[in-house]
């Protein structure tokens, strides 16, 4: 049987390959993971990605991964129909000058979980740049969520850790959501 | 763990996310070991870009300007796997490099060798229904970096590849087979086994050759396969 290849960094010039539109080509990804349209209650999400010194990254390309409003997934694992397809689920911003990236989606419906348990809605976060071997895996979870009690994966997660996984309200509509590549807010990564 | 879709064995391969030899990871790499998931719906469910998303002219990085880039033209070829053997179809290849001189059309790369206004370093494919992919561009040069004294990159093409769930994304390098350089790059050797290294380097292929036009390389993709059902590993 093959055997995987393995992961290389993005390096610092991932611009020139994952966000198309920069180099003249048809920008085939984009922070705007909802068209107007989509069902669903719409959302802004912004943050930074930060390293070990507290500086944000200039050079990081952030991508999520989500359910939509009903928490179904546009993919045939998700065996459940889609109401319309008109949304994909994913979304990719590099990070700007000052190290901000920012989505503009819907807020996603509670996702199924192993067995009967159901998960708390979240956006899954994958997370690449210079000086990472290999992509980092993180959620953003919502504030103030009573479903966060019975969710599978936060409870896998040690107690004084799990805030680093919540978004913070910052507005109508709009959460923040640093990610903390080290010190002692480090934010959660996973491993599945 | 119970009820995974995915092998967890297909990361093993992968370098650390620490690697002091290369430096910029040092304030980059999360200090604390990942947390252990199980794979719910969220994570063996991903996006899917292929054909629909692509033009066939994006996979030709040669023919982006009024006139040819310099330097030599190569066809890279391969195959989309999983760690099963089989083919991952219809799956998007993302695609960026430097030019012949080895740099980059980046403002952040200062390199002082030439950039070619006829080159611009950046495709996507996809693959077919056998997972077979197979773009043309200029081989790219290697590049001095800052990373440690005299240090160069051994020439590469970077490759994303998303497969069939957000566990299968795979960004990597594709190097060059004999490449000198090797020895010497902390980002090649940060895969800490000699095999899984080789299985970066891609190799020449006679026979995908293009006669008077290109030469060719060959070079198949392995993403995160099945995780082995309970008979297999009765018979394992």
């Amino acid at each position: 049987m093959p055997e995987r290849t393995p992961s290389q960094t993005v390096g610092p010039y991932l611009r020139i390959g994952l966000t198309q539109g920069a180099v003249g080509a048809r920008e085939l990804f984009s922070p705007e993971v909802a068209a107007a349209g989509v069902p669903g209650t719409r959302i802004r999400i912004e943050g930074r990605v930060i390293d070990g010194e507290g500086q944000p990254l200039i050079d990081a390309l952030v991508e999520t991964w989500q359910a939509d409003a009903e928490g179904r997934y546009a993919h045939p694992a998700d065996r459940r129909a889609p109401a319309s397809n008109s949304f994909r689920g994913f979304g990719r911003c590099a990070t700007d000058a000052e190290g901000r990236f920012h989505f503009l989606t819907i807020k996603p419906g509670p996702v199924p979980g192993p067995g009967a348990s159901s998960q708390a809605p979240h956006i899954n976060v994958g997370v690449l740049a210079r000086g990472m071997l290999k992509g980092l895996f993180t959620r953003i979870y919502f504030p103030g969520d009573p479903a966060h009690g019975a969710d599978p994966i936060l409870a896998t997660v040690p107690a004084e850790r799990r805030a680093t996984l919540i978004a913070k309200a910052a507005g109508a509509g709009i959460f923040t959501f640093d990610i903390r590549l080290q010190g002692v807010e480090e934010t959660v990564f996973f491993e599945a | 763990m119970q009820g995974d879709v995915y092998s967890r064995a297909g990361t093993a391969a992968d370098p650390p996310s620490l690697h002091p030899a290369y430096r910029s990871s040092s304030l980059r790499a999360p200090l604390r070991p990942p947390i252990v998931i199980p794979q719910t719906l969220s994570e063996i469910t991903g996006p899917h870009y292929g054909h629909g998303d692509v033009g066939p002219e994006e996979a030709d990085l040669t023919r982006q300007h009024s006139g040819e880039p310099l330097g030599e033209r190569i066809v890279v070829h391969g195959r989309v796997l999983d760690e099963a053997g089989r083919p991952v179809p219809d799956t998007l290849i993302e695609i960026w490099q430097c030019n012949a001189a080895g740099r980059y059309r980046h403002e952040v790369d200062q390199h002082a060798a030439p950039l070619d206004p006829n080159f611009t370093g950046a495709g996507r494919v996809a693959t077919d229904g056998e997972g077979r992919y197979r773009f043309t561009t200029i081989k790219p040069g290697a590049y001095p970096w800052r990373n440690h004294p005299n240090a160069w990159r051994p020439a590469h093409i970077h490759l994303s590849l998303f497969g069939p769930s957000f566990l299968t994304r795979l960004v990597t390098q594709m190097y060059f087979p004999g490449d000198p350089l090797f020895a010497f790059d902390p980002i090649f050797n940060s895969v800490p086994d000699p095999k899984a290294r080789q299985r970066m380097v891609c190799h020449f292929d006679l026979s995908a050759t293009e006669p008077e036009w290109a030469l060719a390389y060959a070079f198949d993709i392995v993403l995160r396969g099945p995780a082995a059902t309970p008979l297999d590993r009765d018979h394992a």
